[in-house]
């Protein structure tokens, strides 16, 4: 259906037409709505949640449908934060009195309460515009093209639903937002306070639950699902603050449901499902790509920590063969000491490259600059020694190696401390002389 | 209408995979890992996509491999993102489902574009489509029994192990990881065979209900294993049969007349139902894990106490006039404590009733045999306050209410010891009558 409707529409521009506006505006909003709500659930680590009560609502929605007889949002709302607080409660009971564990007590309720709700389906509403397929996938399309004139506009009929639950969810979030915040991060200090963390939570899963029907008919349950957590989950990687985690959830939520309506424009594709591929798309670079928290900044951080290590336990031993008089160590030496690898053939290229190491003939020799900071290095080396012996009264065969560990993250400050706390010894336990250097 | 040999085979095959699913599931309900069911499930939509643009075919092999390399990806994808960023694993689960199943949304909508004739059983993968089921459906479902069968058998101790105590396992040398990737394979498999025969969600249902409501029966995890099994593969055959004509051709309704229209009513919910119905009678009435268990057990154990509380009262309010036994007023007895009025008259008619205590115009006596069993629980709760004053060091004045709570658990044994020690410190008068005073002022607190 979908694609005949878009070969007929002839969508070349998707922004421009009237319907691909359409589809952003229901799409961003809808998506908007159930970012809001879900922070909490990731930051409450109840994501799944979000899940299971966008699937358990389907009873509460036939339900209504079958008792009000129309498809009049207001009875929908109704069924379904009731079936949606009945799922979190039943989890509750079940997880305290039955002992079952959390997530199979979650499973087992979301699952039961799908099944009746597709046994309820069939046996009281054969075939007519309601359909399962509508649950999962929705129908965007079709929300484009169901308008309504409000005050001379043509606006799809869902806005008028989902506007509103924005609005709703907005201003629980403003009146209630230390309440919330304090309870997503600490609920039991919460309770201590005197807000009640269980009616907070009831409060955020009937929002979760009406929020789901709200945006059920357009973009399903599965965009449900991915809009309560992918968007929340990506602005949590990227920011300390609650606030800020909110209006990134926002953004994140709007540029999925632009996003992806042009993949699905490009492709000729369920806007649903393309606006969850772009926002699990985007979860991926922020995985990759976080400036902080990335992967990709870790494996960095991590090699340049390993490198610096590498080379800093170069200049050392070449400091100490200096100091021993002996001959020069040649490079294959030097980098089998330090464990070999393409690694520490990385770092000893760096010394040269910067000029820290030169190599003669067969030997490898500090320069100046090299020489001032293996000094460096040996001091706060031979200082931490000396402190531990002193200070820690640790045998003499034991300070060899935490001082090798540390020596590479002792800095002008602790070494001057250092030196203090060891009354200014010239030599370290082992009777070596501990180097001075200029600065 | 389907004819009876058709609905055997189709509940043979049901039965088949409730039984494999129900069997592994407990695995993963014992893991806590009850919603990588509901996960794998999903995932395997765009595996199966991929795998029909790819081969062209519906092939149900090349289906199955495709969701099961889907499954496998969409496991590491969560081990990945739990293990390396600050993503919890709840929400970690959750993107990768909503991510992959609308992939899968994507790729269907591409199939269906480019529809070639045979593309709509696709479909299927997403709702089920039991009454579809063929013989080759069934050969494959009992080749999947029996391999996840021969994996549980052989590797049961490792998965015993790691179901209770993975870190134990770790400790010890298993290679726990290999181990889980084995489990979660299995799980992926049963998964994928599952789907196009009960749909994404009601397979998470198949994974998890046998084996949640199997938790209650034992604490042993074969007979677990067996229960979780066994129930589901009865939730499969019962829920194929309510689904099918054939309980209105028994009961002798025309089938227009029996309210549920067979066509429109799919299996798989059914089944998932009977599933739930059969995890809702073990949370109930097991026994003793059951809810109704607990609850017999609470309010026994509050009678007990209650009526220790009485006679202790009663013991103490005639404790003056021993070994004579007195009539003590209602007032009196009312006074002494602080009862629920209308627990303390239903409790008076029992202690009535076993002869406990003899009753008269508002007053009460203990009879001979109260006397003794007042006196025995008077016994118990003034060796515990002993013993807290001499051996935990605390105040006379503080210790009435510790033994209150205390003293109704108190084993047999314990008191024996706690007799002997206060005996062997000469603090212990040993007839019965001739009870421990209370170190404290029985008035003072009462």
């Amino acid at each position: 259906m979908m694609h005949c409707l878009l070969a007929q529409f002839d969508l070349l521009e998707p922004f421009r037409s009237e319907i691909g506006q359409r589809i952003v505006l229901v799409g961003a909003l809808t998506n908007v709505a159930c970012a809001l709500v879900g922070c909490y659930l990731v930051l409450r680590r109840m994501s799944l949640m979000g899940d299971a009560i966008a699937h358990a609502v389907l009873p509460g929605i036939v339900l209504a449908f079958v008792f009000s007889g129309s498809m009049n949002i207001v009875p929908l709302f109704v069924g379904a934060a009731v079936v949606g607080l009945l799922t979190t409660f039943l989890t509750q009971t079940l997880h305290q009195f039955g002992r079952v564990p959390t997530d199979a007590a979650m499973g087992a309720v979301f699952t039961s309460l799908f099944a009746l709700g597709v046994v309820l389906l069939k046996w009281y509403i054969s075939g007519v515009h309601f359909d399962v397929a509508c649950v999962y996938e929705g129908s965007l399309i079709g929300v484009a093209l169901d308008t309504e004139f409000v005050g001379g506009w043509e606006v799809p009929r869902q806005l008028l639903i989902v506007l509103p639950m924005v609005a709703l969810n907005v201003v629980v979030m403003v009146l209630l937002w230390k309440e919330f915040k304090i309870s997503a991060f600490d609920p039991g200090l919460a309770t201590t306070m005197g807000y009640s963390a269980t009616l907070l939570h009831y409060v955020l899963m009937a929002l979760v639950a009406m929020t789901s029907v709200a945006s059920f008919q357009a973009v399903g349950s599965i965009l449900v699902v991915a809009m309560l957590i992918v968007p929340p989950a990506t602005a949590q990687l990227l920011c300390d603050r609650l606030s800020r985690m909110v209006l990134l959830a926002c953004v994140f939520a709007v540029l999925s449901a632009v996003g992806g309506y042009w993949l699905a424009h490009r492709w000729d594709v369920s806007p649903a499902g393309a606006m969850a591929v772009f926002a699990g798309g985007m979860y991926g670079l922020t995985v990759l790509f976080a400036p902080q928290s990335g992967i990709v900044s870790a494996v960095k951080h991590n090699l340049e920590t390993s490198l610096r290590i590498l080379r800093e336990d170069l200049l050392t031993m070449l400091y100490r063969t200096e100091e021993l008089g002996g001959r020069p160590l040649t490079a294959g030496n030097a980098i089998a000491a330090i464990g070999g690898g393409w690694l520490a053939r990385w770092a000893l290229g760096m010394l040269k490259w910067r000029g820290r190491v030169v190599a003669e003939g067969d030997g490898l020799h500090l320069t100046s600059d090299g020489r001032e900071r293996a000094k460096r290095l040996v001091r706060g080396h031979r200082l931490w020694e000396a402190y531990l012996v002193k200070h820690l009264g640790l045998p003499l065969d034991h300070v060899h190696g935490p001082a090798d560990r540390v020596e590479h993250f002792i800095n002008q400050p602790l070494r001057e401390e250092l030196q203090r706390a060891v009354d200014d010894v010239q030599q370290d336990p082992h009777g070596r002389q501990i180097p001075d250097f200029q600065l | 209408m389907i004819g009876q040999s058709i609905t055997f085979n189709v509940m043979l095959g049901t039965a088949l995979l409730g039984a494999t699913a129900g069997t592994i599931g407990t695995f993963a309900v014992l893991r806590r890992r009850a919603l990588v069911g509901d996960m794998l499930s999903h995932a395997a939509l765009p595996g199966i996509c991929l795998a029909f643009i790819i081969l062209q075919s519906r092939n149900s092999i090349g289906l199955s491999l495709g969701a099961f390399g889907t499954g496998l990806l969409a496991i590491a994808v969560v081990t990945v993102i739990t293990r390396w960023t600050r993503t919890k694993e709840d929400a970690a689960i959750g993107i990768v489902l909503s991510t992959f199943f609308g992939a899968g949304i994507v790729l269907l909508t591409l199939v269906q574009r480019n529809a070639t004739g045979n593309q709509a059983g696709l479909d299927k993968f997403l709702f089920g489509e039991t009454a579809g089921m063929r013989g080759s459906d069934v050969q494959l479902l009992f080749a999947t029994a029996i391999v996840s069968l021969v994996v549980v058998i052989a590797l049961y101790k490792e998965f015993l192990l790691l179901s209770f105590d993975d870190d134990f396992a770790r400790a010890q040398g298993w290679p726990t990881l290999a181990l889980d990737l084995v489990m979660m394979g299995t799980l992926a498999v049963v998964t994928v065979v599952g789907l196009p025969i009960v749909g994404v969600i009601l397979m998470a249902a198949m994974i998890i209900l046998p084996g949640a409501g199997a938790r209650f029966w034992t604490n042993h995890l074969g007979r677990t294993l067996l229960i979780a099994g066994l129930t589901g593969g009865a939730a499969g055959a019962i829920g194929t049969l309510l689904a099918s004509p054939l309980p209105a051709q028994w009961l002798g309704v025309p089938v227009q007349e029996f309210g549920l229209s067979r066509r429109s009513i799919p299996p798989g919910p059914l089944i998932v139902l009977t599933a739930a119905a059969f995890f809702l009678f073990a949370l109930l009435f097991a026994p003793q894990q059951g809810v109704i268990a607990h609850v017999v057990v609470e309010v026994r154990l509050r009678l007990r106490i209650t009526r220790e509380h009485l006679l202790r009262a009663l013991y103490e309010l005639s404790e003056p006039s021993l070994p004579n036994r007195p009539k003590i007023s209602e007032s009196q007895l009312h006074a002494h404590r602080t009862w629920n009025r209308r627990w303390l008259k239903w409790w008076l008619s029992q202690a009535e009733v076993h002869g406990l205590i003899l009753r008269a115009d508002h007053s009460v006596q203990l009879t001979q045999a109260g006397l003794v069993a007042a006196a025995e629980v008077t016994r118990t709760h003034r060796l515990w306050e002993l013993f807290l004053v001499s051996n935990a060091g605390i105040a006379a004045d503080h210790v009435d209410r510790d033994a209150d709570d205390v003293e109704h658990m108190l084993p047999a044994a314990l008191i024996e010891e706690l007799e002997q020690r206060l005996a062997a410190t000469g603090k212990l008068p040993m007839r019965l009558t001739d009870l421990p005073r209370s170190p404290h002022d029985i008035w003072a607190d009462g």
